[in-house]
């Protein structure tokens, strides 16, 4: 498929985005309110046991939680939002009212990942007002904040196209979220730094995307990470990249869906 | 230039057993404001070549390509010339009718927000029987009003070429006649209508020029009319309780209590009503009337000769 790019084609992707959106929106107690209700149960429970014991970066254990938490939660909703839509289409077979229209991959890419980061950003925002509330919480530079929860979003959105495309159940899809979206989020720090992990387990967290995405983020809330934001930025940008371009390309082969 | 043109589309899929062979070499042309149908028995490709021809599929061999445009290098233009009505039964379920009307036809290019859209949206819904479950949930509907919605959907982006995929399967006469009647009204004003159906006398009331498909290749392509006066002219139709003589056996069709026996001329006719009585058989409500597409289709499918009606691929 090559990318026509003329107002219908634009048209066709703005719908098709507006359509996700709407989607979740419709279900938003399943898709926002739960995941909001959840990363506040987990501030609760881990900041009521941990803090006055821990301080991380100079902060306290619960003002240290909080974005970690938010990021997790962007990261985990941006999967589930492309993820599940695409496998509830082609189970249910109404992915063939996508499939007849004259969308180009470009345009489901950008609908999807566009949609992805629609809820990702609700659901982070969502959990950023109920769980500041519990702990002062300081904003050292916005433009790594913003930067890391769109670039986050979008390789989480994508990825969700990919195993999408790639499952063909929902346990497929479940198998993707529980045994490497969950596991990668929390190894990545979320609830601790990795500084404090022996060298063998710092090492391997180093290898994981997740750890660059989290930690860039919560450097912009405390001016204060791991590693330097620049390099996150370049090892998250270099998998957005990366994860991306597999995307594109299986789109534009119609991986399991065109046969 | 045709509305669609086939030619020498083939389909190879890979399976356990080796290579499956779903359409082979078939090609054919669909004129402008023609209603045609493509008929044939499950599994002789009706439905893959509808994929292919929509981009749900795409073919191992050959060219497909809707007014001029290949469905494949230039699929935007095509798929925008094409309203297709799936043979499931789907739908979304986040959405009410409107809205899912309203979004097929973004999908498209059609501007959701304008009056003029909606106007279209207000008339099929009207046309269709669904002006009172505009704003009911999709979930809500009944089958039939679901199969509705999904004619409504082909047709929201005004294509000038409508692909009809078995779309009466297991609905009520009512939904039948509404939908015959709009689709027919659709082909007056020039849109040109493919129909994959089962029901083969709704074959013979609406289209104007038939192909059977068998095993992937096409078998017969020609008028209605044509197809009807090649074959045996004559069908004795009657019912009867007693095994029917085994002479009889070869050139007839039992439903139940039915029988249909098909006769070339008068005199075969009288053959087959002395072997009746030589047998002590005792037939009733007999009638002998014309052939139909039905009996057309079983005598193509059963590989009987066909000397009146030779394959001809040329409209």
């Amino acid at each position: 498929m090559s990318a026509v790019q003329s107002p219908a084609v634009l048209s066709g992707a703005r719908t098709l985005l507006y359509k996700e959106v709407l989607r979740f929106w419709k279900v938003s107690f399943q898709t926002v309110a739960a995941p909001v209700l959840t990363a506040v149960l987990y501030l609760l429970i881990f900041g009521h046991v941990l803090e006055g014991h821990v301080k991380v970066h100079g902060v306290g254990y619960t003002s240290f939680l909080i974005p970690g938490l938010v990021m997790m939660s962007v990261l985990q909703n941006a999967f589930a939002n492309s993820s599940s839509s695409l496998i509830q289409s082609k189970i249910s077979g109404n992915l063939v009212f996508l499939l007849v229209a004259p969308l180009s991959h470009w345009a489901w890419f950008v609908a999807y990942v566009g949609a992805s980061i629609v809820r990702g950003v609700v659901v982070g925002a969502g959990v950023l007002l109920v769980t500041a509330w519990f702990a002062p919480l300081q904003v050292a530079n916005a433009a790594w904040i913003l930067a890391f929860t769109v670039m986050g979003a979008a390789l989480m959105g994508s990825l969700g196209i990919v195993a999408g495309l790639w499952a063909e159940k929902f346990d497929q899809i479940a198998a993707f979220q529980n045994f490497i979206v969950m596991p990668m989020t929390f190894l990545s720090g979320v609830f601790y730094s990795v500084k404090s992990l022996p060298p063998l387990a710092q090492a391997l967290s180093h290898l994981n995307p997740f750890f660059y995405m989290i930690d860039g983020f919560r450097h912009g809330f405390f001016g204060a990470s791991d590693v330097s934001p620049w390099f996150s930025f370049a090892v998250v940008g270099a998998s957005l990249c990366a994860v991306c371009a597999l995307c594109l390309h299986l789109l534009r082969i119609g991986y399991k869906i065109r046969h | 230039m045709p509305a669609i043109s086939f030619q020498n589309v083939g389909k190879t899929y890979s399976s356990p057993r080796g290579a499956v062979h779903a359409l082979d070499d078939v090609s054919f042309d669909i004129q402008p404001g023609e209603f045609f149908g493509l008929l044939g028995p499950n599994g002789a490709g009706k439905t893959t070549l509808i994929s292919i021809l929509a981009g749900l599929a795409r073919a191992s061999r050959g060219k497909v390509s809707v007014l001029g445009h290949d469905v494949v290098s230039d699929y935007a233009a095509a798929r925008r010339s094409l309203g297709i009505v799936p043979q499931e039964l789907v739908f979304d379920p986040f959405f009410s009718v409107r809205e899912a009307l309203r979004i097929q036809g973004g999908y498209f290019g059609v501007r959701t927000d304008k009056r003029a859209n909606d106007e279209w949206i207000d008339e099929l819904l009207e046309n269709l029987g669904l002006a009172d479950k505009a704003n009911a949930n999709m979930r809500q509907l009944s089958g039939g009003m679901k199969r509705r919605v999904l004619v409504a959907q082909a047709l929201v982006h005004r294509p000038p070429v409508i692909v009809l995929d078995e779309p009466t399967a297991g609905v009520d006469v009512e939904l039948r006649q509404t939908l015959w009647q709009f689709v027919a009204r659709l082909n007056k004003e020039g849109h040109t209508v493919l129909l994959t159906t089962h029901y083969l006398e709704e074959a013979e009331a609406l289209c104007g020029r038939i192909a059977m498909l068998k095993l992937g290749k096409v078998v017969a392509l020609d008028r209605t009319s044509a197809l009807l006066a090649g074959t045996a002219s004559t069908m004795l139709r009657f019912k009867m309780d007693t095994p029917l003589p085994p002479q009889l056996a070869a050139q007839s069709r039992v439903t139940g209590r039915i029988v249909q026996v098909t006769a070339h001329d008068a005199a075969e006719v009288e053959r087959i009503l002395g072997v009746l009585r030589q047998a002590g058989c005792q037939p009733e409500d007999l009638e002998i009337g014309r052939a139909d597409l039905e009996d057309v289709f079983l005598e193509i499918m059963s590989g009987a000769p066909r000397p009146a009606v030779p394959l001809r691929v040329a409209v």
